[in-house]
């Protein structure tokens, strides 16, 4: 066995270890935290599997971003009245283990017969590569060869906020969400909430420009900046924003509106939806990008923030 | 074993072990855990076929990773208006549970 095998055997069995112990912790807390834990150790798994912008998504946003939303919920929900609801009868959790057992033996029966060698679409990935001038396949894959499935997920986002903003009191449509404010005075959160986003910043706008040709991109930046915005609102230095602000909804969508207004002009000038003219394609996936990151960010701090829980004073 | 299958197992593993959580548990927030643990194990397949399609210098093929990429960020959308159901839930019914689940209300 090789070192690497053993690195690999030991990062899988502490990844399912974490995960385990996230489903059945007795507390609540305990299991939010076992999750963050989990995501960052699955981050590590992906770059294993030479996969560095998913390790990077993963890491941002399927931990860091999910955590914060978790954290959040689980502190104002409490666990205290845990008891009350009745636990399944020991008879259904034995059914629901069987059946969850047989799933993953399914799965796994499919895993062990997939077939040799292969089927990849790598090489043609890397074939057609140069036409759009990226350097990075997976930003190639994401916003040239499926660009539709970038568009439609930017749009995702700003109809999972509708639908989070739909859940607030009809006094408080259109005020603000309710601060993440941790309460006190920490001077350590707000020296903090003060010397990271400038650092954040920077960090987010290079994943972004260097995503063209290296691991990184819109997704991986804009969660960066999310995070400085979210960190800034916890440590008390900025109140969430109010809902019906211009700004702020023209942040929200000008990055899918400008990426579909993009793609409609692809119909006239190079024959389809989403086609880039020849020889402009990297500047054109740069300006959908930067627009983007603006958008996502944003759309990804609301979506942390939860529904307008008051108007906003004048 | 190579690092690709493990990846897969381990994924096999992990939807098991996360619709057994979304299963059993009467909190919601446990369930919406569960349900996140079941989706990174589906997303780990992706990455299991994405190392086996290495190819081309690349370490993995990039279409499986391009689509976790998106499945990450439409999973945190997910999450994020599950817990706003939720939270509309305590609001409405003064804890964390299906109304039928305690009899309640």
């Amino acid at each position: 066995m090789t070192l690497a095998a053993i690195l690999d055997a030991s990062f899988a069995a502490l990844t399912l270890l974490v995960a385990t112990y996230a489903i059945f912790a007795r507390g609540l807390f305990a299991a939010v935290v076992a999750f963050i834990s989990y995501g960052l150790l699955l981050a590590l798994v992906w770059v294993r599997l030479s996969a560095v912008d998913v390790a990077l998504t993963e890491a941002a946003i399927g931990s860091g971003v999910t955590g914060a939303l978790l954290i959040g919920a689980a502190a104002r929900i409490g666990d205290a009245d845990g008891a009350r609801a009745g636990q399944p009868k020991a008879m259904t959790k034995i059914i629901a283990a069987l059946l969850c057992v047989a799933v993953t033996a399914g799965i796994a029966a499919a895993v062990l017969s997939l077939p040799t060698p292969a089927p990849t679409l790598a090489p043609r990935a890397v074939r057609e590569l140069p036409a759009t001038g990226l350097g990075n396949p997976v930003t190639g894959v994401l916003l040239a060869y499926r660009a539709i499935d970038t568009l439609l997920e930017s749009v995702v986002l700003v109809f999972a906020l509708i639908g989070i903003w739909s859940f607030s009191r009809d006094g408080a449509w259109g005020g603000a969400p309710r601060s993440p404010d941790a309460g006190t005075s920490d001077s350590a959160l707000t020296f903090l909430g003060q010397l990271l986003p400038p650092i954040a910043i920077i960090v987010g706008v290079h994943l972004v420009w260097t995503g063209a040709d290296a691991p990184g991109g819109a997704f991986q930046g804009g969660t960066v900046l999310a995070a400085a915005w979210i960190l800034v609102m916890i440590a008390g230095l900025r109140q969430p924003p109010r809902i019906d602000g211009g700004w702020l909804r023209f942040a929200l969508v000008v990055g899918p509106a400008l990426f579909l207004a993009i793609g409609l002009i692809g119909y006239g000038i190079a024959g389809a939806f989403l086609a880039y003219p020849e020889g402009f394609a990297k500047p054109l996936i740069l300006l959908i990008e930067a627009a983007l990151t603006l958008s996502i960010a944003v759309a990804l701090g609301l979506l942390a923030l939860g529904a307008p829980a008051r108007r906003h004073q004048p | 074993m190579s690092v690709g299958m493990l990846a897969g197992l381990g994924g096999a593993a992990l939807i098991g072990l996360g619709l057994y959580g979304l299963l059993t548990h009467p909190h919601l927030l446990r369930k919406i855990i569960g349900f996140n643990v079941m989706g990174s194990g589906v997303f780990l397949l992706f990455g299991a076929i994405a190392r086996r399609g290495a190819a081309a210098g690349l370490g993995a093929d990039p279409v499986p990773q391009a689509l976790v990429i998106t499945g990450v960020v439409v999973a945190f959308s997910a999450t994020a208006l599950a817990v706003s159901l939720l939270l509309r839930v305590v609001r409405e019914t003064g804890g964390p549970f299906f109304p039928d689940d305690d009899g309640a209300a």
